[in-house]
């Protein structure tokens, strides 16, 4: 019976892989991801950046932060009205494979996009910044676990039931534009006002942003390990409702297929 | 012979909309059913159901034994589905659509390949397996989207609308490899508002009308339940000056024309030949063709949707 169990969990996840696969090869690169996963963020930071005296610890972890954020949290929430407006949704929901195994490969695909995307802002910060990583499992650990983290938001980002990706994108920013505000990318936690510091803790990216920060040998403002355990509440959070949520909006999906 | 489908008092309500009412029918092992039914009528809806995409708001579905809300992946697995709109991944090649099915099936890789090639050959996609979806004809995505759905090698397969919208020569390879499908032992359970093809290829047909099955029977058999449009088609050698004239001979009921051709209305089509003979003579006139027409199940069809109708009217 418990065999039967793993075997059939097993099944799911080697299902939510396929399903990752696939959504690699088809929205990795369409000009949504490109312009609001890439793009957006960089520019971003540039209009920050540019022509200001920003010290290297404050620039660097801002800048991995925001690229892990955006990418990470943006091929996802594109995928569900992407297959539902061209009801390619319906021959993955009559498989064998549950709704929560097709989410979980959609929020793979978008995890291994901001690992993989914030490879380059971390190569930059090391090549041409002269910045130096002094806790690379931590960075390591860090960049995992908030990719996960915020590819589990986009999923939630998802959840009405329409086939019209630019209504998805527009409430997505909604959300994460504010939270880039409040998670000490642009100010450091230490400098940031009373209310800021209130508000801070609610933005998972608060803590990734602390993380990098810590891995690049400037000091945390919070513990190395309440950052971490932040993250994985939030991750555990996003998950979950994301599953819910889905579960509830499917039937009204699958019937305006 | 065992059951594949059975479908027991099936109720589905979109918000307060009732979309299928006490809906109940089996399907036998290694039949074509087909599932007839004006637009709107609860088709797709009942299809979906059956497939684990919708779930119902009443009643029982059973595929191969298995309950379809209880152990839907593994009632799920013994299914293949074809639906009506292509719908295969077009940013994809026809090979990657097929993996990535037979992948969700959880088929092991040499097999699948083997099972991919041997699909794609018999849809003549072999060539094109490297191509984008995207660039592929309407007849193409249909025949890939049937290989999608035998990729795993089902037990049922269900097909909604599969000539719909094909030309002539793909809809004509469509029917044979249903037909051949069949004929392996594949139970087929075919959605249609197609009359004619139903006729052609089920062994029995249930007819939906506004969310009720308005029968179920096989084509020749419901046929029979309409007596009295049984008729004589005969076609001359050239046109008649009054077509009119026809109702004249004792039993005749109503006289139509389609195309050349003169059908002749009537309960007893035996007693009217003679007659018609005399009447051919007495004209001039040389027989081309001759032949006895029982009810078509589209007279059925509409005959039946149609009380349907006139009920659900006389409720209101």
């Amino acid at each position: 019976m418990k065999s039967n169990k793993i075997n059939l969990l097993l099944e799911q996840f080697k299902g939510s892989l396929v399903i990752a696969k696939k959504d690699m090869k088809i929205y990795y690169l369409k000009p949504p991801v490109l312009i609001f996963g890439v793009l957006f963020p960089m520019f971003l930071f540039l209009a920050f950046a540019v022509g200001r005296e920003v010290p290297l610890e404050t620039l660097v972890p801002g800048l991995v932060g925001i690229t892990l954020f955006f990418t990470a949290s943006t091929v996802v929430p594109l995928i569900m009205p992407w297959e539902t407006r061209l009801r390619t949704l319906e021959l993955l929901v009559s498989a064998p494979i549950g709704v929560q195994t097709i989410l979980l490969g959609d929020i793979l695909a978008s995890f291994f996009f901001g690992i993989i995307i914030s490879l380059i802002p971390l190569t930059v910060g090391f090549v041409f910044l002269g910045a130096t990583i002094v806790n690379p499992l931590v960075l390591l650990l860090n960049i995992i676990i908030s990719s996960f983290c915020f590819s589990s938001l986009g999923n939630i980002m998802s959840f009405p039931p329409t086939g019209e990706p630019s209504q998805i994108m527009m409430l997505s920013n909604l959300i994460r534009l504010p939270l880039i505000f409040i998670s000490g990318i642009f100010v450091p936690l230490p400098q940031m006002p009373y209310w800021g510091k209130l508000i801070a803790p609610l933005s998972p990216l608060t803590y990734t942003t602390d993380l990098t920060r810590y891995s690049l040998g400037d000091i945390s403002f919070y513990s190395v390990g309440i950052n971490f355990l932040m993250l994985l509440l939030f991750t555990v959070l996003f998950l979950l409702a994301g599953f819910k949520l889905h579960s509830k909006t499917m039937p009204k999906r699958i019937q305006n297929l | 012979m065992g059951m594949a489908i059975e479908v027991k008092d099936l109720v589905k309500y979109y918000g307060k909309f009732l979309a299928l009412e006490n809906v109940s029918f089996n399907v036998k092992k290694g039949e074509i059913f087909g599932f007839l039914g004006p637009n709107g009528a609860g088709k797709t809806t009942t299809q979906k159901i059956l497939t684990g995409i919708l779930k119902p708001s009443g009643g029982k579905v059973s595929i191969l034994g298995y309950d379809i809300e209880k152990d839907p992946l593994l009632a799920k697995k013994f299914t293949g589905i074809v639906p009506d709109e292509t719908n295969a991944y077009i940013e994809l090649s026809a090979w990657d659509n097929l993996t990535l099915m037979g992948n969700l099936y959880g088929m092991p890789g040499k097999r699948l390949e083997e099972r991919a090639d041997e699909l794609l050959k018999m849809f003549d996609l072999y060539q094109r397996r490297k191509d984008r979806v995207k660039g592929f004809s309407r007849g193409m995505k249909r025949r890939l989207l049937l290989a999608m759905g035998l990729i795993h090698e089902p037990d049922i397969l269900f097909l909604d609308e599969p000539v719909s919208g094909l030309d002539v020569q793909s809809a004509r390879l469509m029917r044979k490899v249903i037909m051949d499908l069949n004929q392996k032992g594949i139970t087929i359970f075919l959605t249609t508002h197609n009359i004619e093809e139903a006729n052609q290829m089920c062994h029995r047909v249930a007819i939906i009308c506004k969310g009720k099955i308005a029968a179920i029977d096989r084509p020749e058999s419901l046929k029979k339940t309409i007596k009295v449009t049984q008729s004589l088609e005969v076609a001359f050698d050239k046109p008649l000056e009054n077509v009119e004239e026809l109702k004249e001979i004792p039993g005749v009921e109503e006289v139509k024309t389609h195309g050349d051709k003169i059908r002749l209305f009537t309960s007893d089509p035996g007693h009217i030949i003679k007659p018609l003979v005399i009447y051919s003579q007495d004209k001039n006139l040389e027989f081309i063709s001759l032949n006895t027409l029982g009810p078509s199940l589209e007279e059925v069809f509409v005959n039946l949707t149609e009380e349907r109708r006139q009920d659900i009217n006389e409720k209101q």
